[in-house]
């Protein structure tokens, strides 16, 4: 039993198999990312005036990373183009590009996620609260009866807000930077020693910090997820998978085009992630 | 068999491979592992009609709590308390456990039970069939989907056994009570909503993709079957509406495991203490997210039930379908318009008149097509020699029971009557109408329409009419009262029967209380519920011994039907058909003047 058009297109459609699966999926996975870009706006438009943080991302290194999903974008199409023009061996140089470029996306990703997860608002309970990146913990950590001991203080490396600043109504960090970028001063950044016995909440900037960090995590790390489907698929067939460039060329160029479909997709999801998350 | 002697290696996408053929496939990737769309319908159908049932004990044992609160259930109730412990100790069952089954029968009902029976089952079988093709477009894809089906379904089922027990929040797992109630079952119920998700993600791929690009020549659009027309449409609606529910699903996924607080309100309390979280969530836009899947996910519910009763209806009225492009346009109106009436489910929530006018006014256009698909289904009895076999009777009663589904959903749709009819047994009443006599009814038509093509022989008609008759009786017992009950204002969500709402004193003052008339109709729609089990004996029978007993079919084509699936061995071998299909008329050219045959099949050149 043979199933038509898996390989050369049906001509009323204009499309082999796999390139109409292929634009149905990307339909479906747009519907996905509708889905919580819409979240993100209704939320973002539900929240509390003034709450929304801005600049708790690294503009520079988001950039950096838009423009290696970019590079890997044209890389892809060159590779295709490549196999088009018959010349294998130049497919695979060019497309070893794209797939350098998705690891790359993907530690830069991690380092910014790393960056997060290091960051730590600790509220004292005097009513300061000092906020930055942790430099260590002391002591603690060894586990008694199944629970992880407390550190006996934690070592930041940051800035400290005025107990007034939350006094004045003002009940999220977010906000205090909000506040510092508004009045132009810079606050001093320095190392505080903070003993346990003095902190209220330590909290670092994960996705339950806040419903900025919650949806910039969701969102991020399932396109993340995408971009390492994306590579796996990619790389197998750019490497064990190029055994069919001997035995099926039409069929391994029409694989090349489909995996390369996705990609853009998913450079284009990027596209938006960028601006709502780091700009906005 | 000689067709078959690819199956195991026949690649996805391998027309090139055409030399060499391979050894027969063994068992394992023959009935168990197979990409036969055929087979693959089959154990969809198998599985998701034991779904069915269960989906069903759990309401009985429900139906009894309701009727009789607080008395241990009978015969059952021990093994629950054995199985399940705390939650049904004594053998009663306790609110949780009332809500954990409330919220898996509709869990299990859509997602496990009709929506793989009418979709996965009877369009993997049939849509490929009815278009002259081989198989799916991607085979593999298929059997993905399938597994991926059946992982999601046993998960659902594990969440039972789990400490706490599955999830209560009801199969509309509204936050943040789904969120906040301590079990770990709605963790299990979102992972499995995935693995579903997934499922049907694959699986309406390959249905729009065949469709597109298998059909035999000569098969244009407007030859198409309407089953076929009505799975295309619904596997549009499958494509694009459950993305944003598995969105959803990974926010409140979030918000369980990661702490997050999507639909969690600043200030939220749980539990009676305030909950230790960012807040600044959203509750509304859980609702949202989940009825822009829920709301088309009706229309999966009913389309291919409308596909299905179509071709049996034209098939034994031996005339031409009434209105067949009327039919096409209107499900295709359907599929479109059933992504803008979402948020009629909501008008309570508060999300302002305005919006709630808006919904209002799309769900009332919605009603259009509806209403021309099941005028068309009725004219085309008009006139016609009608053959009433088990199936064509199932095939009958859905349209006064899916008629007095839909016209009972417009008092809910408008957003004045709603605010007195919400959370009722109306509710319940209206939907089941739509689902249980109607997608229900329409789904054994088809078992019993295409029984024969898939096994050789055909069911017994004696227990089939056995069969219809009792599911119609009670089916009617259960549902017409729970229309009374829900105008009297009886909640659906309580695991007392409302006998807690009960006036005593038939001298008070009755607002928001209700009469013990109300209340006494438990124990009849519970007691029909039970005659309603005892009416799927019968059917349960008929279905497994009649592949071993059953009358051998005469011909390929027993019931006389003009499309192509008819045009194939029975049962269709590997690759369907034995010779190359060519489509040269419509799909429903019955009693043709001129003709020699009162049918004319679709693969037929001449009217000779």
């Amino acid at each position: 039993m043979d199933i038509p058009y898996t390989v050369m297109p049906r001509r009323d459609t204009g499309l082999y198999n796999a390139k109409l699966g292929i634009w149905l999926f990307l339909a479906s996975e747009v519907m996905l990312f509708g889905a919580l870009f819409s979240s993100y706006i209704l939320l973002r438009v539900g929240s509390y005036p003034g709450v929304w943080p801005h600049g708790l991302l690294n503009v520079p290194i988001g950039t950096v990373n838009t423009l290696v999903l970019i590079c890997s974008s044209v890389t892809v199409v060159l590779g295709w183009a490549a196999l088009k023009a018959n010349q294998f061996a130049k497919y695979r140089k060019i497309q070893s590009v794209t797939l350098a470029c998705a690891v790359t996306f993907c530690c830069i990703k991690s380092y910014e996620y790393y960056d997060k997860f290091t960051h730590y608002e600790v509220v004292l309970k005097d009513g300061r609260v000092i906020d930055g990146h942790l430099v260590e913990k002391v002591g603690g950590g060894q586990v008694v009866n199944g629970t992880k001991q407390h550190p006996e203080a934690i070592v930041i490396h940051g800035v400290e807000f005025p107990a007034e600043a939350k006094a004045a109504g003002m009940a999220k960090v977010p906000l205090l930077h909000n506040l510092e970028k508004a009045s132009g001063h810079h606050l001093e950044h320095k190392e505080f020693r903070i003993p346990w016995s003095d902190t209220k909440k330590v909290q670092n900037y994960g996705p339950w910090h806040n419903t900025y960090l919650a949806i910039y995590f969701t969102m991020t790390g399932l396109h993340a997820l995408h971009v390492i489907g994306g590579a796996l698929v990619m790389g197998w067939i750019w490497g064990p998978g190029g055994a069919m460039w001997k035995t099926d060329p039409e069929r391994y160029t029409n694989r090349v085009e489909v995996s390369g479909l996705f990609w853009h997709f998913v450079d284009l999801v990027w596209i938006f992630l960028f601006p709502i998350l780091y700009l906005l | 068999m000689s067709h078959s002697t690819k199956t195991a290696h026949a690649p996805a996408h391998g027309a090139h491979h055409s030399g060499g053929d391979h050894h027969d496939p063994g068992f394992w990737s023959k009935y168990i592992f197979s990409t036969d769309h055929k087979v693959i319908g089959i154990q969809y159908g198998v599985s998701s009609l034991i779904f069915l049932l269960l989906g069903f004990m759990l309401m009985l044992a429900m139906r009894w709590q309701i009727a009789y609160p607080g008395k241990p259930i009978p015969v059952v109730g021990a093994l629950l308390e054995a199985v399940l412990g705390q939650p049904a100790s004594g053998g009663v069952m306790g609110a949780d456990l009332y809500n954990a089954f409330g919220a898996m029968h509709g869990t299990i009902m859509v997602f496990l039970g009709v929506v793989p029976l009418g979709f996965a089952a009877f369009g993997n079988y049939l849509v490929p069939l009815q278009i002259g093709a081989p198989d799916m477009a991607f085979p593999r894809i298929n059997m993905a989907s399938f597994w991926s089906f059946l992982i999601g379904g046993l998960i659902m089922m594990v969440s039972f056994f789990i400490p706490g027990g599955a999830a209560q929040g009801g199969w509309t797992s509204y936050s943040p009570l789904a969120t906040t109630i301590p079990t770990d079952g709605q963790t299990y119920w979102i992972i499995g909503m995935v693995f579903l998700i997934t499922s049907s993600l694959l699986g309406s791929v390959n249905f729009i993709a065949t469709v597109i690009q298998l059909r035999a020549p000569g098969m244009s659009w407007m030859r198409m079957p309407f089953f076929t027309w009505a799975q295309f449409v619904t596997a549009f609606i499958l494509l694009l509406a459950f993305p944003p529910l598995e969105a959803a699903a990974v926010l409140q996924l979030m918000d369980k495991v990661a702490g997050t607080s999507f639909y969690l309100p600043t200030g939220l309390i749980a539990g009676g203490k305030l909950a230790d979280i960012s807040g600044g969530g959203s509750p509304l836009l859980w609702q949202h997210l989940f009825w822009f899947l829920a709301h088309p996910e009706v229309y999966v519910l009913i389309l291919p039930a409308m596909g299905i009763v179509g071709e049996i209806i034209t098939n034994n009225s031996r005339k031409p379908m009434f209105g067949y492009r009327s039919l096409v346009y209107s499900a295709l109106a359907v599929g479109f318009i059933s992504f803008i009436v979402w948020a009629h489910h909501m008008y309570l929530t508060g999300m302002g008149t305005k919006i709630s006018t808006f919904f209002q006014t799309t769900t009332m256009i919605i009603s259009v097509p509806s209403v021309i698909i099941l005028t068309c289904l009725f004219l085309s009895l008009w006139g016609g020699s009608i053959r009433f076999n088990s199936a064509m009777l199932f095939a009958l009663a859905f349209l006064p029971m899916f008629g007095i589904g839909g016209l009972t959903g417009l008092p809910l749709g408008f957003n004045f009557s709603d605010i007195h009819l919400h959370d009722s047994y109306y509710v319940i009443a209206h939907f089941h109408y739509v689902v249980a006599p109607g997608s229900i009814f329409a789904l054994f038509a088809g078992v019993y329409h295409w029984y024969p093509k898939a096994t050789g022989r055909k069911m017994n008609e004696w227990l089939g009419k056995l069969h219809f008759a009792g599911s119609f009786v009670f089916m009617n017992l259960i549902f017409f009262p729970m229309f009374v009950q829900g105008i009297a204002g009886m909640s659906r969500r309580m695991s007392d029967g409302g006998a807690s709402y009960m006036v005593s004193d038939a001298t008070a003052d009755v607002i928001g209380r209700l009469a013990k008339s109300v209340i006494d109709m438990n124990v009849g729609i519970s007691v029909a519920a039970f005659l309603l089990g005892v009416s799927q004996i019968p059917f349960i029978i008929n279905f497994f011994v009649s592949i071993f007993r059953g009358e051998k079919v005469t011909s390929d084509n027993p019931w006389d039907a003009t499309t192509l699936e008819w045009q194939t061995p029975t049962p269709p071998p590997h690759g369907n058909f034995t010779e190359p299909m060519k489509v040269y008329r419509g799909p429903y050219e019955y009693s043709v003047p001129g003709a020699a045959r009162d049918y004319l099949p679709q693969n037929q050149p001449s009217r000779a």
